[in-house]
C-alpha cells in the first residue's frame, strides 16, 4: 500500500509542475502585458516598472525562477494590481474562508447524499425514493449560480432568516448560506449515483447468495452492497471537487465572504497574472492531491485492484 | 460467460421483437415516454422562440430608453401596451430582445460544445480503444490529466489572456467538453472490437482507420447521441457560470447566465421580472434537456436502468 | 409421512413494461427427505423461478402464489425474518456463476462465518475454523490460510466448493443447486457433481438439482421433472424418462443430448425457440415444435395425467405412438 502510495506521488508531482509551467508559457503566449493601458507608460518607467517585477529577464529564467520560488517558498511572487500584497498573502487571507465553507458544503452534500442515495435504493419506488430522485433533477438544473439568488431572495428578503452575505469571521449565520447554495446540487449528484448503483449492488448474484444465505436487510446492506455501491460515488468524488472549488468562486462573488473566489475574478477583470496564474495552481495543485486520497480510497476498498 | 445460459430475467428484459430495426424500436420506446416527447415539444418551442422571437418585437436588443433608467420599478414592467413583454433592465434595454438573444447563445454554445465532444472525443476514444496497448494507456492517461486540472479556472486564465471573445468562449469550452466523451466512446469501442464484423474487417485486410470509421464509430451512435444530449445543458450551465461572474460575453451581446447575474443584483429592487424571465428560460431549457437526455438513454440503452 | 418439500399449483409471473410474464404455470411435485429431484428444462422454462420462488428470492417484480411447504409450513407465506431463518439453516442454494455468486469485496471467512454466527450464535473465531473445516471437507487445499482470501484469488471450480460448503455449513435438510456446472469446464464439472454425491450419500440432504444438461442428470437424481413454458411436460423416475420417454419434448431433450456410442452425422436439436412467456399458446405450450402435434391441440391444454409406472405426463398423444416413434428412430 505505501509503495502504491509513493507510485501515484511521483505521478502528480509532475502533474503539478507540468500545470505550473502550462500556466506561465500561457502568461507569455498572451498579447498584451498588464501594464498594457489605454496610455502608453513613457518607455523609462515602463522599463522601471519591469525591472520591479523581474519582466526583463529571459523568459527561461523567469520560469526558473517563478517554479523554485512556488516550491521553496510557496511564493507566487507579487500581485500586479493589489499594491504591497504578495500572491501568496491574499491566497493566505481568503483560502482559510473558502476552506471553512467549502468543508462544510463538502461534508454535508457527501453525507447527506449518500444516507439520501441509500434510502432511495432501499425503498425503491416509495415516496422516499421519488423525492430523492426529483430533488437530484431539480437539483441539476439549478447551478449554484442561479440558486444562490434564489435562496437570497427566499431568506433573506422574503423570510428575514438569514444575511444575504459578508462573512464577519464565520459566524453561523453567515456559512448557513454559502454552504447550502454550494452543497445541493452535488447532494443531489451523489444521490443519484448512490442510488442507482445502490440498485445495480442489489440485483447482483452475490446478493442474491447473501439473502439465500437468510441475511437480515440490514446487514445485506451495510456488510454486502455499501461497499461496491461506494466505488461510483467515489469515482465521483474527484470532479465533484474541482466543482466545488470552481463553485466557490460564485460563491465567493455573490455572497461577498471574502475567499479566494473573489480575489480570482478580480484579478481576472484586470489582468493581475501573478493572482490568476497563483490561484489556478493552487487549485489544481489540491485537486491532484484529492485525486490522490480518492484513488488510495478506492483500492482500499476494491481488493481486486492490485498496488 | 459463454456457457451461461439466460435466466427468465433476460426475457423479462427481452430483445425487441425481430423485423423492427433498434432505431425504430428507440423510436417507439421515446415516444411512449411522456416527459421526454414534452420536453422535445418544448425545446422545439424554445428554439422558434430564440431564433424567430425578435420578428415579434419592435425594440432592439442594445437600445437604451433613457426615459426609463432610474424609475425602472415604476415604468419599466412586463406589459403587452407598451410591447415591453418582459419590461426592461437597468439600462432602459428591451428585456424580450435580450432574453431571445441570450437563449439563442446559450442553446448555440451548447450545440457547440457538444458538437466538438461529439466529434474530438469520440475519434479520440475509438482510435484509443481500437490500438489498445501502451498508445491507449497513454491516451487515457493524457485524459485523466487533463479531467483532474480544474477547466474553469483554465479557461478564465485563456479568456483573460486572449481576450474574452465569443470565439475563445467556443474554443474553451470545446477544450473541456471533449474528456469524458473520449472515455465513453474508448470503452465502448473495446467491447465493440471483438465483435465478429470487426473481426472479420481485420481478415480481410481493411485498413485501421477505415475500420474505425466505416465500423467502429456508427456503432458508437447510440452511446455518443445519448450522451451528447446530456452535455448541452452542462455547457450551457458552464457558460452562464463564466458570464455569471462577468467574464463571458461582451456588451451588448448578452447570454442567459448574463442576464440571470444581472437580474441577481437587482433582486432587492422591486423589478423581479429581471431574474424572472431569463431565469424561466434557463431552467425550462435545461430541465427539458435533462428529460430528452433521459429519454432517449431509455429508448437506446434500455438495460440501464 | 409428510414430504419434506411439497410444491403446489405454484405460479411465477413477473410484471414488465410490456406486460406480465408468465414464468411458471401451475408446478406441483414433492421431494422426500435425502431424495434428489432433477428439474429439466431450456433457458427460460421457468426451472430456476420455481426454486427462486420456493426460496423468496424472486426479483422485485415477481410474485408466487400457490404453495411451497417446507415439512408442512408454506415458505410464500411467511414474513422475511421467518423466512431467513429457513434459508441456510433448513434450505440452501448454490448458484450458477461461482465467479460472482460470492461476494468480491469480502474475505471467504468473513462470507462463511457471518453464516454461523447468525444462524447459530457462534463466536466469530470459533465460525472461521468451522468455516476452514468445511473448506477441508469439499477438498479445498490448505484452507486454514486460504479461508482468509478473497473469492477472486480462487478458479473457479474452487469457487464452487466454496458455495458448496457455504451452503453446507449450518447442516440444511435440502439444498437446491441451480445450474451449479454450466459454468464450468468439463473435467471441473464432473469434481462438482461428485461432490455433490459424496454430500448426497453421506450427510443424507435432500438435492434438487437444476439443469438443462440431461447429461449431468443420469445416474446421480432419482427422479426428473421436466418443465417446458412453466408448465412440467413429464415426471417420474429417472432411469424410466431416460429409457422410455413418453413425451416429445423429453425425446428431443434426450435427442439433443449428445452420445459417444452411436455414431451419429448430425448432433439432433429441438427444431424452433422456446415460448414467449408473455403471450403463451392457449394450448400445449410445445405445440409449434412438436414432430407429433396435430391441428387440434393448439387450442386444446393437455392435462398432467399419472400413468400406471408412477410417472405424470401432460401430452395430447397417446403413449405409444412417442415409445413407437423412439423405437424406429433407434
Amino acid at each position: 500500500m505505501l509503495s502504491f502510495i509513493l507510485r501515484r506521488l511521483l505521478v502528480a508531482i509532475p502533474t503539478i509542475l507540468i500545470l505550473i509551467v502550462i500556466s506561465f508559457v500561457l502568461m507569455f503566449a498572451a498579447p498584451g502585458g498588464p501594464f498594457n493601458s489605454d496610455r502608453p507608460l513613457p518607455p523609462a518607467v515602463m522599463a522601471n516598472i519591469e525591472a520591479r517585477y523581474g519582466l526583463d529577464q529571459p523568459y527561461v529564467v523567469q520560469m526558473f525562477t517563478y517554479v523554485k520560488n512556488i516550491v521553496l517558498h510557496f511564493d507566487f511572487g507579487p500581485s500586479f494590481r493589489y499594491r504591497d500584497q504578495t500572491v501568496s498573502g491574499l491566497i493566505a487571507q481568503g483560502f482559510p474562508v473558502t476552506l471553512t465553507y467549502g468543508l462544510w458544503a463538502f461534508v454535508v452534500a457527501t453525507s447527506l447524499g449518500l444516507a439520501l442515495g441509500i434510502a432511495a435504493a432501499i425503498r425503491h419506488n416509495s415516496w422516499l425514493d421519488y423525492l430523492a430522485t426529483g430533488t437530484a433533477i431539480g437539483a441539476s438544473v439549478l447551478p449554484n449560480f442561479v440558486l444562490a439568488p434564489i435562496l437570497v431572495l427566499v431568506f433573506t428578503l422574503w423570510l428575514g432568516w438569514l444575511p444575504g452575505g459578508g462573512w464577519y469571521g464565520g459566524q453561523w449565520q453567515y456559512v448557513v448560506l454559502p454552504v447550502v447554495a454550494l452543497a445541493t446540487s452535488y447532494l443531489a449528484a451523489i444521490a443519484r449515483i448512490m442510488r442507482s448503483s445502490m440498485i445495480e449492488v442489489m440485483n447482483s448474484p452475490f446478493i442474491r447468495t447473501a439473502r439465500a444465505k437468510g441475511l437480515p436487510m440490514r446487514r445485506i446492506v451495510w456488510r454486502h452492497a455499501l461497499k461496491p455501491a461506494l466505488l461510483p460515488v467515489l469515482s465521483y468524488m474527484g470532479p465533484a471537487f474541482v466543482a466545488m472549488i470552481t463553485g466557490s468562486v460564485v460563491i465567493d462573488v455573490y455572497f461577498s465572504t471574502g475567499g479566494i473566489g473573489q480575489y480570482f475574478v478580480n484579478s481576472a477583470l484586470n489582468r493581475d497574472y501573478p493572482v490568476i496564474m497563483g490561484v489556478t495552481i493552487l487549485v489544481g495543485a489540491l485537486t491532484i492531491l484529492f485525486n490522490l486520497v480518492v484513488d488510495v480510497l478506492y483500492a482500499w476498498i476494491d481488493p481486486k485492484i492490485r498496488y | 460467460m459463454a456457457l451461461t445460459e439466460p435466466t427468465v430475467e433476460a426475457i423479462v428484459h427481452r430483445e425487441p421483437p425481430r423485423g423492427r430495426s433498434l432505431w425504430v424500436d428507440a423510436r417507439r420506446r421515446f415516444l411512449r415516454n411522456r416527459a421526454a416527447t414534452v420536453s422535445l415539444v418544448v425545446l422545439v418551442l424554445i428554439a422558434l422562440f430564440a431564433f424567430f422571437g425578435q420578428f415579434l418585437t419592435p425594440y432592439d436588443r442594445a437600445t437604451v430608453d433613457f426615459s426609463l433608467i432610474g424609475i425602472n420599478a415604476q415604468q419599466g414592467y412586463p406589459s403587452l401596451e407598451t410591447r415591453r413583454y418582459f419590461g426592461t433592465d437597468m439600462e432602459g434595454r428591451d428585456l424580450y430582445a435580450r432574453t431571445v438573444q441570450g437563449t439563442r447563445l446559450s442553446l448555440m454554445i451548447g450545440i457547440v460544445g457538444s458538437l466538438v465532444a461529439v466529434v474530438v472525443g469520440t475519434l479520440y476514444g475509438a482510435i484509443a480503444g481500437y490500438v489498445g496497448g501502451r498508445v491507449d494507456g497513454v491516451m487515457m492517461r493524457i485524459v485523466d490529466i487533463l479531467l483532474s486540472i480544474p477547466f474553469m479556472f483554465v479557461l478564465i486564465l485563456l479568456l483573460v489572456m486572449f481576450g474574452r471573445s465569443l470565439l475563445m468562449l467556443f474554443i474553451g469550452i470545446g477544450l473541456i467538453s471533449w474528456l469524458p466523451m473520449a472515455r465513453i466512446a474508448r470503452g465502448q469501442t473495446l467491447s465493440i472490437k471483438n465483435k465478429e464484423f470487426v473481426e472479420a474487417a481485420i481478415a480481410t485486410g481493411v485498413r485501421p482507420l477505415t475500420i474505425i470509421l466505416r465500423h467502429i464509430v456508427p456503432n458508437l451512435a447510440g452511446v455518443v447521441i445519448v450522451y451528447a444530449t446530456l452535455l448541452i445543458p452542462e455547457m450551457i450551465i458552464y457558460e452562464s457560470f463564466i458570464s455569471f461572474l462577468g467574464l463571458g460575453v461582451q456588451e451588448p451581446n448578452t447570454s442567459l447566465g448574463a442576464l440571470i447575474s444581472r437580474g441577481a443584483a437587482q433582486l432587492g429592487n422591486g423589478v423581479p421580472w429581471q431574474l424572472g424571465f431569463p431565469l424561466f428560460f434557463f431552467v425550462t431549457m435545461l430541465f427539458a434537456f435533462y428529460f430528452v437526455g433521459d429519454g432517449l438513454r431509455d429508448a437506446i440503452d434500455p438495460k440501464d436502468r | 409421512m409428510t414430504p419434506l418439500l411439497e410444491v403446489e399449483d405454484l405460479r411465477v409471473t413477473f410484471e414488465t413494461g410490456d406486460g406480465p410474464v408468465h414464468a411458471v404455470n401451475g408446478v406441483s411435485f414433492a421431494l422426500a427427505e435425502g431424495e434428489t429431484l432433477a428439474i429439466v428444462g431450456e433457458s427460460g422454462s421457468g426451472k430456476s423461478q420455481t426454486a427462486f420462488a420456493a426460496m423468496g428470492l424472486l426479483a422485485r417484480n415477481g410474485r408466487a402464489t400457490g404453495a411451497v411447504r417446507y415439512r408442512g409450513r408454506d415458505l410464500l407465506g411467511l414474513s422475511p425474518r421467518e423466512l431467513n431463518r429457513v434459508r441456510a439453516s433448513e434450505i440452501s442454494m448454490i448458484f450458477q456463476d461461482p465467479m460472482t455468486s460470492l461476494n468480491p469485496y469480502l474475505r471467504v471467512s468473513e462470507q462463511m462465518a457471518e453464516v454461523l454466527m447468525l444462524h447459530k450464535g457462534m463466536g466469530r473465531r470459533a465460525a472461521v475454523a468451522e468455516a476452514a473445516r468445511m473448506l477441508d471437507l469439499v477438498r479445498i487445499p490448505d484452507a486454514k490460510a486460504r479461508v482468509h482470501d478473497y473469492p477472486h484469488q480462487f478458479s473457479g471450480g474452487m469457487r464452487q466448493r466454496i458455495m458448496v460448503a457455504m451452503a453446507l455449513l449450518c447442516g440444511p435438510k435440502l439444498l437446491i443447486a441451480d445450474e451449479p456446472t454450466t459454468a464450468l469446464d468439463v473435467t471441473v464439472q464432473a469434481q462438482i457433481m461428485a461432490l455433490l454425491g459424496e454430500i448426497r450419500r453421506e450427510l443424507g440432504t435432500a438435492i434438487i438439482l437444476i439443469t438443462h444438461d440431461l447429461g449431468v442428470v443420469a445416474g446421480f437424481c432419482d427422479r426428473t421433472l421436466v418443465l417446458y413454458g412453466g408448465q412440467i411436460m413429464e415426471e417420474g423416475p429417472t432411469d424410466l424418462i431416460f429409457a422410455r420417454p413418453t413425451h416429445p419434448y423429453t425425446l428431443g431433450l434426450l435427442s439433443a443430448v449428445p452420445r459417444i456410442d452411436r455414431e451419429e452425422e448430425t448432433l439432433l436439436t429441438i427444431a424452433g425457440e422456446p415460448p414467449d412467456m408473455s403471450r403463451l399458446p392457449p394450448g400445449c405450450p410445445f405445440f409449434p415444435r412438436c414432430a407429433f402435434a396435430r391441428p387440434e391441440n393448439e387450442t386444446l391444454r393437455p392435462p398432467l395425467v399419472r400413468l400406471t409406472d408412477g410417472r405424470r405426463r401432460a401430452c395430447n398423444r397417446p403413449v405409444e405412438e412417442i415409445l413407437l416413434a423412439r423405437e424406429a428412430a433407434q
